[in-house]
């Protein structure tokens, strides 16, 4: 009997192929666009306001359909089984989803009843989430009287509350003062961290994206433009910068030291500072204190300075991230 | 089984805000007061008017204002629908597997006991001013019945047009520019053979004519239960044209996300 499910067994948690959206006035969300998310993972979309993020997650969670194009979430055909999908995922929308006039716990219960858990089950449910997510205290009280932060948090209870095998978090974080932000990030994680749990995050915040995310695509004018880990995605740049004090000045050794490393190149001495760029910095930064240290040559502090995603996103788009962000909010 | 449960779910979440504003109910008693008392008193005599053929105007009245009640008020319906679209609440059931009848029904069946609670005040105030219901309480169910129907449907109907137009300022605008005219183009007022003859025509088809018409009849000393249930009969079949007409309404909304 299990065979079926054997052979149904998906590859993919997440899976975009094409999708096409273009919305009633001519302005295209989608133009094609394409990922795939691997279970278990925490996967980012990544790009400036009108990028298209937003769109692909209302297609993927069933909310809205696509002119043309192809989408399974858990192995299921969004648009042949919307409901089969509705089942299996949790979503948190860019604005919030709470009833303000209901409270934590009548907004947790309705959302379990919805799929389907009753009685001491839901209640015990409701109360673990809402433990967990540090709204025990204000459970009873109405979420119209709730702190940003505390609606965000309630938003992402509600998505949890029937343990779902996909969650998709539409910019978790916007609108967040900078510390709340910070504890978001740290609940994304450990939700990340959850069991066979898939997460699919969209996000304008490059730092976000870097932070959390397994994987991430960089979408522009509705298409992805770069896929990978975020350190890949660095890494196609031209490397880290390598910076190291020295104690004292020692031009030629520390050019012999270093002549037969291959991990680094652009080698230059200035005084008591060394520089060298490298492909990947931090397996870089041994070798070189190793081969210094072998040629007798004194370090006193040692950087690595990556390159952050913004460099990325200007290398695949032309244009750096913030003149994207202001173009998207003229048009 | 799913359809009762999630509808069920629905209606204790829109009757929990309800209970949380109790006041809105008196709220929305101010206008069949003035409609009831005021405008009753003010024309008190046009019973005499030969042809009216009614014991007292306040009792002529009475069934008129409570389906007027209902109608007004669950044709406002759609006003919380669209608080509901502009803050996400109705998008989280869209990507949940709650039934799209439910999310409807849940708005209709809230209104319903809106109507019920507005309707037995509105009757007891009739009552005390004078009026008698030779009906009985068997006419007056009738007459809930026919004013919870049409509440019903326009209801749907408010709930339809919030999702297609999504803006408060344009549902409003549509609300106001229907529901005078209707209750002129009936006898909610003036007894059918003293009104115009083109609008008794058009009140013929006029839903709020058939609920004005069925309540009172039932409510009389010699009820035409023909009429009633023929009436009653036109309601239930426009509600389920509204009711799918308001449910389709959701593709219109997704549409535009």
């Amino acid at each position: 009997m299990n065979l079926s499910l054997e052979v149904s067994a998906v590859e993919t948690a997440i899976q975009a192929e094409s999708l096409v959206k273009t919305y009633p006035k001519g302005v295209t969300a989608l133009d094609g666009l394409s990922f795939a998310v691997a279970p278990g993972s925490v996967f980012a979309l990544l790009g400036p306001n009108g990028a298209g993020k937003s769109t692909a997650v209302k297609i993927l969670t069933t909310l809205t359909t696509p002119d043309a194009g192809h989408a399974t979430v858990a192995g299921i055909d969004v648009l042949a089984q919307p409901d089969a999908v509705r089942r299996t995922i949790g979503v948190v929308a860019q604005g919030s989803g709470v009833d303000i006039q209901a409270t934590g716990r009548e907004n947790l219960r309705l959302q379990g009843q919805i799929h389907g858990i009753r009685g001491r089950a839901l209640e015990e449910r409701a109360q673990e989430l809402l433990e967990r997510f540090g709204l025990a205290d204000a459970a009873d009280r109405v979420a119209r009287g709730y702190s940003g932060g505390m609606q965000r948090r309630l938003d992402i209870a509600m998505a949890l509350v029937h343990d779902p095998a996909v969650l998709f978090l539409d910019e978790p974080t916007t609108g967040l003062d900078p510390e709340v932000r910070a504890d978001m990030w740290s609940e994304i994680g450990v939700l990340a961290r959850e069991r066979g749990k898939t997460v699919l995050l969209t996000t304008h915040y490059l730092e976000e994206a870097d932070q959390l995310a397994e994987r991430v695509a960089i979408v522009d004018r509705g298409q992805v433009v770069a896929e990978g880990t975020p350190d890949a995605l660095k890494r196609e740049l031209r490397g880290d910068a390598i910076h190291v004090d020295l104690e004292r000045e020692s031009n030629g050794r520390v050019t012999s030291a270093l002549a037969a490393l291959d991990a680094v190149r652009d080698v230059t001495v200035e005084g008591r500072v060394l520089r060298a760029r490298a492909d990947d910095g931090g397996r870089a930064v041994p070798l070189v204190l190793q081969a210094l240290e072998a040629g007798g040559v004194a370090v006193s502090s040692v950087r690595v300075a990556r390159p952050s995603l913004d460099d990325v996103y200007l290398k695949y788009t032309g244009r750096t991230f913030d003149a994207a962000e202001a173009e998207s909010d003229h048009s | 089984m799913t359809l009762i449960r999630h509808t069920l779910y629905m209606t204790l979440r829109h009757l929990r805000e309800l209970w949380r504003q109790p006041w809105f109910v008196a709220v929305t008693l101010v206008q069949p007061v003035i409609w009831l008392l005021l405008f009753g008193a003010l024309f008190k005599r046009v019973i005499e008017i030969p042809g009216f053929h009614s014991h007292s105007y306040i009792a002529f009245l009475a069934p008129g204002v409570v389906v007027m009640t209902a109608m007004f008020n669950a044709a406002w319906s759609g006003m919380a629908l669209i608080d509901d679209l502009n803050r996400g609440v109705t998008a989280r059931f869209l990507v949940s597997p709650v039934r799209r009848e439910a999310l409807i029904a849940g708005r209709i069946l809230k209104e319903g006991v809106v109507v019920l609670i507005q309707s037995l005040i509105i009757v007891a105030l009739a009552l005390i001013d004078g009026a008698s219901f030779p009906g009985g309480v068997g006419g007056v169910a009738v007459l809930f019945a026919v004013s919870a129907l049409l509440g019903s449907t326009f209801g749907a109907l408010s709930n339809g047009f919030a999702l297609i137009m999504r803006q408060e300022e344009a549902l409003i605008g549509a609300t106001q520019f229907i529901l005078l005219p209707l209750t002129f183009l009936s006898s909610t007022f003036l007894a059918a053979n003293l009104i115009p003859r083109w609008m008794q025509h058009v009140a013929d088809f006029n839903p709020v004519n058939w609920a004005v018409v069925a309540g009172r009849t039932a409510t009389s000393a010699s009820p035409d239960w023909g009429l009633a249930a023929s009436r009653a009969g036109f309601l239930a079949v426009l509600l389920m044209v509204c009711l799918a007409f308001a449910t389709n309404a959701f593709r219109s909304y997704q549409r535009s996300v």
